[in-house]
């Protein structure tokens, strides 16, 4: 049980990463090489926060909310800065744009680490993750939960955004074919803010929760989830939001699983395994649409 | 071909951005003959000399040009220049955005170190071993990852490396060492290679290697299979309509390019003294597209120039971090300087954004626009 909760605790985390990737990837072709930095903005803002740089956010309780929705903000407007300083500027010129997020990634990673010193700072712990429930016997840590249910709420809000909005309309029209909406005469700039904004505010509720759960945060830890968070975008299908959710999952629970039945290091082997395979077979990942 | 005939628009557009990126820095007309291989000679005979030179040059190396220090930071520049020019064979030649070349990098290092820990063992047995594991690594690896184009291929190459990467960490039967990395064990090699004084040798080796890669290349982009990679670069479907097998062909461009690599794996470990874990990281695969793009892709000067200036810039930023003249600094410009990464990624975004050709590419324009 306690590995099942904690493959698909892991499994949302790389869900809240992956997702934003998988829009900005699915609408402008970008992959976004400094999502790993947005993650670390926010879980650093958040820490900041709840260390008293803000009046009224604290380590628990409400205060814990508060610090997390700043650091969700700081993401968004990373994001959104981001998209409308460097991105924009190379509109349609896609391996610019790649290239532009790896330095991106490089340069905010650094100057994190230059700040705030390269080492772990220890990330307060609300009360309501410390807990455990028991469940069939088994003590579970609550983190998970948390984990699950923020990544539940994400996953929803997002499908809710995509069906029943205007602009969600507009980014699922634009994922199918851009150069048709334009054609309708739809600024689809103007929703690639919005959706950078996105990506940035989920991946720092991402860095976040995540700090959360490993107790501290870290300049590269949001460069090492990156990694798992491609491997998962591309297994679940390049901009296909709920083919990322179901392949976190899965990735989270066959590296916890190999991980505890095999040596450590296993399961990290087997998803890179498991991403090869699905690459062979279905070019297209799991939800077999779009990008290869 | 029906992975390729499928393969969505996105990734095409994709390979075609990659493709226009990587011809930015090309020359314009290559000069026939022997009169184009005047410069890098005279750059080699340059280089080569450069241990016999007893200058200080302060603030640009530390201590005399052929001091050890220098001796061995120029070393190292240089065996990443030769890598660079083997990642550029994929990304600015053959069109292939890899994101696993550390791989084979790691390959090479760990390898040798490996082979020179048994007693008995030279340094031609250990080469040797590496040219073997250089060979058969890029033959599975490319003959899997070529399945498929564009980012499938890049994410597919980046699990290969990032296997390798968990594996040396996780330090199976004690073999790789961990974080640790392994010692070189210096029994079995050639005395000259050994020892502090003998910085000069291995500045030499590594001008070597870097020579080496540098001829091969060069002899590569001009021969036949040369010409298929770069008009698979810019027109893949076109190619096969020929009949020439376009993934015959970049499975060649990977193997040279992942055997160069390999071979600077080995050099690097005979320059460090020592295999590293963090060899096997994609941040090594990272700063080898950097250097590529900075100094200009699909070009070997540019190649060559962004992993010199890129591995000096790294090394040299840190000691200028830690000097009295950065700490004295107020904090909004101390904190970037004391990061090279930081100083080095926004020069990356400057050359990305303002010299699309990278920094050869920059002089290029100057030349022709003061020529015409």
């Amino acid at each position: 049980m306690l590995l099942l909760a904690t493959g698909l605790g892991l499994g949302a985390l790389y869900f809240l990463v992956a997702s934003g990737l998988s829009l900005i990837y699915g609408l402008m072709g970008v992959l976004n090489f400094a999502h790993g930095a947005f993650l670390a903005a926010g879980a650093y803002a958040a820490w900041w926060a709840a260390s008293g740089g803000l009046p009224g956010a604290g380590g628990d309780g409400w205060g814990f909310v508060l610090a997390t929705a700043f650091g969700v903000a700081v993401g968004a407007v990373v994001g959104a800065g981001v998209e409308l300083l460097l991105i924009r500027p190379l509109y349609r010129r896609h391996i610019e744009q790649v290239l532009v997020t790896v330095g991106l990634g490089l340069v905010g990673v650094a100057l994190l680490r230059g700040i705030w010193g390269a080492d772990p700072l220890p990330f307060p712990r609300p009360q309501i993750a410390a807990g455990v429930t028991t469940i069939g016997g088994a003590a579970i840590p609550n983190d998970r939960f948390v984990l699950l249910v923020a990544a539940a709420v994400v996953l929803l809000g997002l499908l809710a955004l995509l069906r029943f909005t205007r602009i969600g309309l507009i980014i699922r029209a634009g994922v199918e074919n851009r150069s048709m909406v334009e054609a309708l005469g739809i600024d689809v700039r103007r929703t690639f803010t919005l959706v950078f904004a996105l990506g940035g505010a989920v991946a720092a509720l991402g860095g976040v929760l995540g700090s959360v759960y490993l107790g501290s945060v870290s300049p590269g830890q949001g460069t090492s989830l990156l990694i798992f968070a491609f491997i998962v975008v591309v297994i679940g299908g390049l901009g296909s939001l709920t083919g990322s959710a179901v392949a976190a999952v899965v990735v989270g629970l066959v590296q916890q699983l190999a991980n505890y039945y095999t040596a450590s290091g296993v399961g990290d082997l087997s998803v890179v395994l498991l991403l090869a395979l699905v690459l062979l077979v279905r070019p297209g990942g799991l939800s077999g649409r779009a990008a290869a | 071909m029906s992975d390729r005939a499928s393969a969505p628009a996105a990734a095409t557009r994709l390979v075609e951005q990659v493709r226009e990126r990587a011809t930015a820095g090309e020359a314009p007309r290559p000069v026939p003959g022997w009169r184009s291989a005047v410069a890098p000679v005279g750059v080699l005979v340059v280089l080569a000399a450069l241990p016999y030179v007893s200058v200080p040059l302060p603030g640009v190396l530390p201590g005399l040009v052929n001091s050890p220090g220098s001796m061995q930071l120029l070393a190292l520049c240089l065996v990443f220049g030769g890598v660079a020019l083997s990642y550029d064979l994929l990304f600015g030649r053959t069109g292939l955005l890899s994101f696993g070349h550390a791989l084979f990098v790691a390959a090479g290092s760990y390898t040798a170190a490996l082979a020179l820990a048994r007693p008995g063992v030279g340094l031609a047995a250990a080469v040797g071993a590496a040219v073997v594991v250089g060979v058969l690594l890029p033959l599975l690896v490319g003959a899997v990852a070529l399945r498929v184009t564009g980012i499938a291929f890049a994410m597919v190459t980046l699990a290969f490396a990032q296997a390798g990467s968990i594996l040396v960490l996780r330090n199976p039967g004690g073999l790789t060492g961990g974080e640790e990395g392994l010692p070189l064990n210096r029994v079995g090699l050639p005395d000259l290679l050994v020892g502090v004084a003998n910085a000069p040798y291995r500045y030499w080796l590594a001008l070597a290697y870097l020579a080496l890669s540098w001829a091969v290349v060069a002899w590569l982009v001009r021969s036949r299979v040369g010409h298929i990679w770069a008009a698979a670069r810019e027109n893949p479907e076109r190619v096969a309509v020929l009949g020439l097998s376009v993934y015959r062909a970049q499975l060649l461009a990977v193997l040279v390019g992942g055997l160069l690599g390999t071979l600077g794996g080995v050099a690097h470990l005979l320059v460090v003294g020592g295999a590293t874990p963090s060899l096997t990281t994609s941040e090594l695969t990272l700063g080898l597209l950097v250097m590529v793009v900075l100094g200009g892709a699909g070009s070997r000067w540019g190649a060559v120039l962004g992993g010199v200036l890129y591995t000096y810039l790294d090394n040299r930023l840190l000691e200028l971090a830690g000097s009295n003249a950065v700490a004295g600094l107020p904090a909004v410009l101390r904190v970037p300087l004391s990061e090279p990464t930081f100083v080095l990624g926004a020069l990356f975004v400057a050359v990305v954004f303002f010299a699309p050709g990278g920094l050869v590419g920059l002089l290029r324009r100057r030349t022709t626009r003061a020529g015409s």
